[in-house]
């Protein structure tokens, strides 16, 4: 059946007003971006062409360190996040009493402004008085006080906990639907076999969950890669530097000096590592929707 | 039966659970007890955990020590209104015409729409904040509003768009073969059936515009009469003295209402949060 002329016409009306906004708000910055990145723009009136001047100063300073980092920082929090996702969604997923109620108190980090759950943490992190330090303490663990935002191996597992924190609820939500689309006469069969419950859960839940965690965890390395507010609040990249991510630094660079052209160019290097996770999203999940078919 | 645990299968369930939502309720259980105890107690060594002698003082006392506060309630809310309903304005056509037309290109147009997703306001910040001193907006709501709605759009979209696969064709066959245009169509007999699938969006798109109003009101905004409450808060968090009590008591004042949200609306929140976990 040929599509109608008229019909393509409608369509393209209907997504007209999205295409345009986005393409304002998102394409123009983009293209904005990758011109700036050759420029020396500042608050200055002038403003001149430099080359790849921006790019060798990057790689002459200290960011191939704030790479490396951000990658350490990424990685760690993905996977912390996947693991205590999973087993919270194969606790909540148990046939309990209260599991309804239990779904339910999941979400509140996801839901409240990401903000104000930071705050939380920047007082249970408090050296003198905050919650982890003290409890440490009554307990004998340490010694003195520890100022976790304060010294930096702390501060960036601080940094880390903290965003795993933030995350958990989706991808335990998400991990929790995934295993409930498990047809259940897979499991009885292997009941009837008298396979263990472990049993159960390493041969059947975990491989067939296998592609919405290949899912998941693409989706929250994006998201992970792009995470701002929550070094920013406690830590703002510090101390030393300790903290500071890819997106940090750019935003330290852009809006703390007002170096948009070193800026920019921070922020290309960014896009082409998001462009490379979002192609090999999208390959992997291709892949597995054809998997699925034959 | 399969379902039924022993006694420890039992036991060990609830502990893993307890762990679970230990971590994930431990920042409010303690963020909800600093804003019962008196400043004295809160800066003493050692800790403790419970508050002696608390009150609810530092609920009152807040709103004297934070001026702004009801203002940044209000601002928030504005805010994530007017994103929602620009967003659901450019969205449910778009969703419509994914999921019904099937043009040259239209794939590759909604994975483009897709890859926006990829991309937070942080990395297009330095144009997006030219942009808006070119449009002349920088220090007004609509500096706030205008990225915001960017970012919602694809997930809005890839969202709608699996409901409206999900209605007939039929019913737009039946509609057209009595004459009614594509418009009127869309109008009214789509909308009105989508209306539980559009519900489910506004309710994402209010939350994500909540929760993520930080980096453009923290960027594109000075003014404090404009200032959302994750960044007016954020004022009274850097500072060297801070008033830990009252800055937990407007935490919480302040997302009462994402937590009222909750609990009214969890069934559409947890079908639109895992929408695509599962294959259609």
């Amino acid at each position: 059946m040929s599509v109608q002329r008229s019909t393509v016409i409608f369509a393209w009306i209907l997504l007209l007003p999205a295409v345009l906004y986005v393409t304002v708000i998102v394409a123009y910055p983009l293209v904005d971006t990758f011109i700036l990145s050759f420029t020396d723009a500042s608050l200055k009136k002038t403003t001149n062409w430099v080359g790849w001047a921006n790019y060798d100063k990057i790689f002459n300073e200290t960011f191939a360190e704030v790479i490396f980092r951000t990658f350490i920082w990424t990685f760690f929090s993905v996977s912390i996040k996947m693991i205590i996702g999973v087993f919270g969604a194969t606790m909540l997923n148990a046939a309990v009493p209260g599991r309804a109620l239990f779904r339910l108190l999941t979400m509140p980090p996801w839901i409240v402004p990401m903000a104000i759950g930071i705050f939380m943490w920047g007082w249970m992190y408090n050296g003198q008085f905050g919650m982890i330090s003290g409890v440490l303490q009554n307990w004998g663990l340490i010694d003195g006080p520890i100022a976790f935002l304060a010294r930096g191996e702390t501060a960036f597992w601080a940094t880390i906990i903290t965003d795993v924190w933030i995350g958990v609820p989706l991808v335990t939500l998400y991990m929790l639907a995934a295993m409930q689309a498990i047809p259940q006469d897979l499991y009885e069969a292997a009941w009837t076999d008298g396979a263990g419950r472990f049993y159960r859960f390493r041969r059947i839940t975990l491989p067939l969950l296998v592609p919405s965690l290949i899912t998941m965890s693409m989706l929250s390395l994006i998201a992970t890669f792009n995470s701002f507010d929550i070094i920013w609040i406690l830590t703002q990249g510090g101390p030393n530097g300790e903290t500071t991510t890819m997106i940090i630094d750019t935003y330290r660079t852009a809006i703390g000096s007002k170096k948009y052209g070193e800026g920019a160019a921070r922020a290309v290097l960014i896009c082409i590592f998001l462009s490379i996770f979002c192609f090999a999203y999208f390959r992997v999940t291709s892949r597995l929707a054809a998997g699925e078919q034959k | 039966m399969i379902n039924r645990y022993r006694w420890y299968e039992l036991v060990a369930i609830y502990a893993g659970i307890l762990v679970f939502l230990g971590f994930i309720l431990a920042p409010f259980v303690e963020g909800f007890l600093v804003s019962l105890k008196p400043l004295g107690l809160l800066f003493s060594s050692p800790y403790r955990f419970w508050p002696e002698n608390g009150s609810f003082a530092a609920y009152y006392t807040m709103w004297e020590s934070v001026p702004g506060f009801a203002r940044y309630i209000f601002n928030s809310f504005f805010i994530s209104t007017i994103v929602t309903a620009i967003v659901l304005i450019l969205v449910i056509p778009a969703a419509y015409a994914f999921a019904r037309f099937n043009f040259r290109g239209s794939g590759a147009l909604l994975g483009a729409f897709l890859a926006v997703n990829m991309f937070s306001g942080a990395v297009l910040l330095i144009p997006l904040f030219r942009l808006m001193r070119s449009f002349g907006v920088l220090n007004t709501y609509l500096a706030m509003i205008m990225p915001g709605v960017a970012f919602l759009i694809p997930s809005a979209i890839w969202l709608l768009r699996t409901y409206m696969m999900r209605i007939p064709r039929e019913l737009d066959e039946a509609a057209f073969v009595d004459g009614a245009s594509h418009f009127y169509t869309l109008r009214r007999v789509i909308l009105p059936i989508a209306m539980p699938g559009i519900t489910v969006v506004a309710i994402t798109t209010f939350i994500g515009a909540y929760a993520q109003q930080f980096i453009y009101a923290l960027t594109f905004n000075s003014k404090t009469e404009y200032m959302p409450l994750p960044v007016g808060l954020f004022a009274y968090f850097g500072r060297q003295e801070v008033i830990w009590n009252e800055l937990m008591a407007a935490s919480f004042v302040g997302i009462a209402p994402a937590v009222v949200v909750i609990f009214l609306l969890q069934r559409y929140l947890v079908s639109g949060l895992t929408a695509g976990a599962v294959k259609q």
